[in-house]
């Protein structure tokens, strides 16, 4: 018997990514950081557990932060996503980046494009959240080099910068 | 990822009224999946038995708080966001939104609903022993029509519910009588953020003349469901609080609740710290609650 | 200080180098690339702790003509994870060793197909009886590896300490355990192999040793240098935990491409990562400690032993360095250190940030806090009483060369952490309350650099490049992940050529492109790699200026004019540095005598906490960490490193535990094993001081390992001293704090009951 799977029972998806809208053929339980990954090619979008735990995979979806990799495609028809390729669009994602560029935000990476995506929906809430709502906006995203604290700080200045402008 | 995406099948009939159809024709085929917060988790494990689910992520009906006079009837497929962020679920009902602030992190509760929670029926959820402690009632829903049941014993045995293969929760209706309680929830996990309880407590009680006229509690992780302690509740009614009242407490307590040891906590130590956080309710109760 | 007066570019916070990709999503990792014609590669691991294979049978379910199967059989050369002893079989082809042995490979393009294929293997074992604790290792009722169970023996043995006990007034004895803790990387490990005739064997992977997996897959391919290359891709984080086990990996997926003649790629879950590839070890350390009547350590033995799991990997080198720090930033004028790795039915343990310092560390520091108890004089003065001075010998004899005062750096921590005021307030809280307060320290050091004569036969090279555009190029094979290693070697390279930060680039670490500059591993990058690029770099100025093409002072401008010219007429201008060992660094690695390291970094940690007697669980509230690591090459970095060490090392000592079953993580989820997240940490307040070191680039010396070795001993240190009572094993969670409290405990002991012999 042969495994190998039936296309035919995959959708036409359509989707607006980074501005641009976008028709995918999935299955509709594949998951949308495949879809972002594998279909688009967004590779900023990372898998760091696979079951909502580390936050790596952050995306907004309709201006919400989600993980990506429990959302099956087919919840995101007709959506709008925004991927660390796409971020730039909100107006606070440069000043958020260069403060991780300068404050140690960043080391090995791999959580960082999550990183940035939650703290930018955290400014989009709270465009100057104490300590404390920083600890809390980004606890859904694991960080094991930095210890957090030059992130926390990196937000922190963003917030400060974001006021300024 | 362990599952084949290939071997599912998921639709989004749109509405209400055709998820309810479909639950209908086929009883028992179809897993509704709302925000996929638990199973999405599953599903990639390569461990979700079932092959055709049926999203009811954000159905209009199933995503509205609607507030009446005698209640306020929150729809299950509500985020944990949407409670947080929700005035009067804040104001009167604040063990329900501390819970909602308490469950995973800011994406899981942009996603994770209310109705989920129920359903997944985790004896460790947290936002559960509120709904107990609320005395909450549901509305369930299929084709055929609605009833509304009680919350109290909807769950029946670890990870199994009352609510029928065709059926939805469609909203969690909480009574608007319990303003003068004073409210205390405490959360033990193994971290601050983005933890499985280890033991999780939600209570209310009204103190008058110095004696606990009316009392609720309820915890997560100590048992198969999550628990009311109901005589321990009645252990507690009508006394003063002293440091009798506090031992009994605790006795009660650890007789009513029923740990186990697993990967993520001991029998031993839950059973300690459930006498301990209900003690602490009725400590914080006898110096806080006597404005309530 | 070295130099620093003149220096622009070494000390400034100049951009991390790859920053601007990783902040926009643009860095690319192993599982980010793809190749035409590509399989997934996929494990079939054993299922049993120890057995012999009897059958092997695959599935009806599945139609196999579709995979790609290898077995050991498939393997050209050694069937061997070639590293420090050849006993790791890349397949296990007929004994198991433990629970997630690898037995077969499996691939297919499609990769959601694989993990049902993995399930429709079935393997038919003769089951062996297994062992899991080190106890039952050394009781030899079972032999599992060699002769007794035992990886490596030291023996480290300093004066005479048969005589020190009658001289003693006090015996402390003390047992200290710490427990396996995973690397928790969060980009899982990653292997893509393609093999072309004509190039031969190129792997792609997340790692941080090029030059490991490269002599690892010549030995399973029978391949020469020339026919195997091993790039190095954006690594997401490793610890010490892509050190070894990438080479296993790549050697899967290089007989995978080889089998099928099309590329492979091979991404673990979080699952299989966390379950089958290394951990920290175990350990357990018995002191018994001679002690004068003033607080004076008279001489000592030390028992640490690891738990090295099924094969040798590198658990000899671990114990080394454990075995040499077991002696802290003491005097031990008397002192036999016995050290020992043994075998159990586990996975085998590996490298993590400390490699064996942080479990000795560890023992020793709470061993301190007890003497303390002993002799009545608080753990401050017990440590101020026997710091290691300059001029004194270590364990192994080396004698302490740099001039550090270790009493001093000691005031400034216990300012800094307004330490008095704070014993002095929590001893008044703590009388009324649920909540207990507490406040404990440790002093440490941490040696860079491989051990003894290590650096002499790695033999590192570097190269630095003058390129036809005027600008040079570092090329190593010192990989970045995290660290921040391209960052200061180009800022080094800058330095010592007087160019811009911007004039440096950074090759990919690509074996056939970098030479051998050693593994990236035991805080040896800035100073030994660091000074080897520095000379490197003074190589080109050197040549350009012999060719006649720079003058005695030149612009930035004017060197890459230079640079341009030489090129033109001469071809690419590369100039190499060797490492060679400084004349004053000898040892003896028989007697395990001389000097252990080129230099050492020093540090004092203070931890305050509060203990919440309703939960048990605690959380820190303050964390002062006082380090002198030479030079700070750059100081945004250097903190970063210090801050992120001592986030893990508070996951070691508060909330990491890994929940064994026959040998089997029970707990390998991020759900159930508990790292901290940014709601957990407390201010890490981070201090330098800098001495300079003449061994390292413009002074600097390690830092990388140095925050994980203090902040497990200075927390569980603060626990005691909240709860008055004497925590003696690691990790401390709440149910532990609960069992010595309610009295069952075997972590604790009280106060008042260790042991003195006045």
């Amino acid at each position: 018997m042969s495994e190998s799977p039936d296309e035919s029972s995959k959708w036409e998806i359509t989707l607006t990514v980074n501005g641009k809208r976008v028709t995918v053929q999935a299955y509709a339980m594949e998951r949308l950081l495949d879809v972002v990954r594998n279909d688009l090619g967004l590779k900023g979008t990372k898998e760091g557990c696979g079951e909502g735990e580390c936050g790596s995979c952050s995306v907004l979806m309709d201006g919400v932060l989600v993980n990506s990799c429990l959302i099956p495609v087919l919840q995101a028809k007709d959506s709008t996503i925004i991927t660390i390729e796409g971020v730039q669009a909100d107006g606070r994602a440069p000043v958020v980046q260069q403060a991780f560029l300068e404050y140690g935000g960043a080391q090995c990476g791999i959580c960082t494009p999550g990183m940035i995506l939650a703290a930018c929906h955290l400014l989009q809430k709270k465009p100057q959240p104490t300590i404390e709502e920083i600890r809390e906006g980004l606890s859904g995203n694991l960080c094991r080099c930095t210890g957090y604290l030059q992130i926390i700080e990196a937000v922190k200045e963003a917030a400060r910068r974001g006021a300024a402008t | 990822m362990r599952a084949h995406p290939a071997n599912y099948e998921l639709v989004a009939p749109g509405g209400l009224s055709a998820v309810l159809s479909l639950l209908a024709k086929e009883r028992g085929v179809w897993l509704p999946i709302a925000g996929g917060t638990d199973v999405m988790v599953e599903y990639a494990a390569g461990k979700l038995p079932a092959r055709k689910l049926v999203s009811i992520w954000n159905l209009p009906e199933l995503r509205r708080i609607e507030v009446f006079p005698g209640e306020i009837r929150i729809g299950a497929g509500c985020t944990y966001t949407d409670l947080r962020v929700h005035d009067m679920v804040g104001r009167e009902f604040p063990l329900l939104a501390n819970a909602a602030s308490w469950t995973g992190g800011i994406a899981n509760q942009n996603r994770g609903t209310i109705g989920g929670n129920i359903v997944n029926a985790s004896p460790a959820a947290d936002s559960l022993p509120a709904l107990l402690v609320y005395e909450a009632e549901l509305i369930l829903v299929s084709a055929n029509g609605e009833r509304r049941v009680p919350y109290s014993n909807f769950h029946v045995a670890y990870r199994k519910t009352r609510l029928a293969p065709d059926e939805l929760i469609r909203a969690v209706c909480l009574p608007r009588c319990f303003s003068r309680y004073y409210a205390h929830a405490r959360k033990v996990g193994p971290r601050k953020a983005q933890a499985i309880a280890k033991v999780c407590l939600a209570a209310q009680a009204r103190l008058e003349n110095g004696v606990v006229e009316d009392i609720r509690v309820a915890m997560g992780s100590v048992a198969p469901v999550p628990l009311r302690l109901v005589r321990t509740e009645d252990s507690i009614k009508r006394k003063p609080i002293d440091a009798a009242l506090l031992r009994l407490a605790r006795q009660t307590t650890a007789a009513e609740i029923q740990p186990i040891d697993d990967i993520r906590s001991t029998a031993s130590y839950r059973a300690a710290v459930a006498g301990n956080l209900v003690a602490e309710f009725l400590q914080a109760l006898s110096t806080r609650g006597m404005q309530g | 200080m070295i130099g620093v007066k003149d220096e622009r570019i070494v000390g400034t916070a100049v951009p991390r180098l790859e920053g601007r990709e990783k902040i926009t999503g643009q860095a690319r990792y192993v599982d980010d690339m793809v190749l035409p014609g590509m399989l997934y590669g996929a494990t079939v691991r054993s299922r049993i702790p120890r057995g012999k294979i009897k059958k092997i049978t695959f599935g009806p379910e599945i139609n196999w003509q579709e995979f790609v199967i290898v077995s050991a059989k498939d393997i050209p050369g050694k069937n061997c994870v070639a590293l420090i002893e050849d006993d790791q079989p890349c397949l296990a082809d007929e004994f198991i060793n433990h629970p997630e042995e690898p037995i077969l490979l499996l691939a297919h393009e499609d990769r959601h197909l694989l993990p049902k294929a993995v399930e429709a293997v079935s393997v038919e074992y003769h089951p062996l009886s297994a062992i899991f604790t080190m106890e039952e290792s050394e009781s030899r009722s079972e032999i599992i590896w060699g002769a007794n169970n035992t990886f490596k023996t030291i023996l480290i043995d300093k004066g005479d300490v048969q005589g020190v006990w009658e001289k003693a007034h006090y015996i402390v004895e003390g047992e200290y355990r710490t427990g396996a803790q995973e690397q928790l990387y969060i980009e899982n490990n990653g292997m893509i192999a393609a093999f072309e005739p004509q190039q031969g064997l190129t792997v792609w992977g997340s790692l941080q040793c090029p030059y490991y997996v490269h002599k690892a897959l010549m030995e399973l391919c029978g391949l020469p240098p020339g026919r195997v290359r091993v790039v190095q891709m954006e690594t997401g984080g490793a610890f010490g935990g892509k050190e070894e086990y990438p080479s296993m990996i790549a050697a899967h997926a290089a007989l995978l491409a080889l089998k099928s003649g099309r590329p492979v790629k091979i991404i673990y879950d979080r699952m299989e990562d966390m379950a089958a590839t290394t951990k920290r070890h175990p350990s357990r350390t018995r002191h018994r400690t001679a002690v004068s009547k003033d607080g004076k350590i008279l001489g000592g033995t030390i028992e640490f032993t690891i738990d090295g799991g099924a094969y040798a990997t590198l658990s000899s080198v671990v114990l080394s360095r454990g075995a040499i720090h077991a002696g802290g930033p003491y005097y031990w004028p008397n002192v036999r250190i016995n050290a020992k790795a043994v075998a159990t039915n586990a996975p085998p343990h590996g490298a993590f940030r400390g490699f064996g310092a942080p479990q000795s560390i560890f023992a020793l520091e709470r061993h301190m806090d007890r003497i303390a108890q002993v002799v009545e004089l608080s753990p401050i003065e017990i440590r101020r009483r026997n710091f290691l001075k300059p001029g004194q010998t270590t364990t192994t004899g080396q004698a302490v060369s740099e001039p550090i005062d270790l009493g001093r750096l000691l005031d400034r921590a216990l300012e800094l952490s307004n330490y008095s005021a704070k014993k002095d307030e929590f001893a008044r809280q703590n009388q009324n309350g649920n909540c207990k307060r507490g406040i404990g320290i440790a002093s440490f050091l941490h040696g860079a650099g491989f051990t003894g004569a290590g650096e002499r036969y790695l033999s590192s090279v570097v190269e630095v490049e003058a390129c036809e555009d005027g600008g040079v190029r570092v090329l190593v094979s010192s990989a970045e992940f995290g660290q921040g290693t391209k960052t200061i070697l180009c800022q080094i390279a800058a330095e010592a050529l007087g160019l811009r930060y911007e004039d440096v680039r950074f090759a990919q670490p690509d074996t056939q492109e970098v030479p051998n500059s050693g593994p990236t591993v035991a805080s040896r990058t800035a100073m030994v790699v660091g000074k080897l690029v520095q000379s490197a770099a003074i190589g080109i100025r050197q040549t350009l200026r012999a060719s006649g093409l720079l003058g005695e002072s030149y612009s930035a401008e004017e060197f890459r004019i230079a640079c341009r010219k030489y090129v033109a007429a001469h071809g690419k201008l590369r100039s190499l540095a060797r490492y060679e060992q400084p004349e004053d660094i000898v040892w003896n690695e028989e007697k395990y005598r001389g000097s252990a390291y080129a230099a050492f970094s020093w540090a004092v940690y203070i931890a305050a906490v509060t203990v919440d007697l309703t939960t048990y669980s605690v959380s820190v509230d303050d964390f002062v960490a006082l380090q002198e690591v030479g030079r700070v090459l750059h100081p945004v970095l250097a903190k970063g490193q210090i801050i992120g060490g001592v986030a893990q090392a508070i996951g070691f000592a508060l909330y990491e535990r890994v929940v064994w079953d026959n040998g089997r993580m029970q707990n390998a989820q991020m759900t159930n094993y508990i790292m901290p997240t940014s709601a957990d940490l407390p201010p890490i307040r981070v201090y330098f001081e800098e001495m300079g070191n003449v061994h390292g680039a413009f002074g600097a010396k390690g830092i990388g390992e140095l925050p994980m070795d203090g902040p497990a001993p200075a927390i569980v240190s603060a626990v005691g001293d909240a709860l008055r009572t004497f925590f003696n094993s690691i990790p401390l969670l709440p149910e532990d704090i609960f069992d010595a409290i309610a009295g069952k405990g075997e972590n604790a002991e009280h106060a008042g009951s260790a042991r003195g012999n006045p």
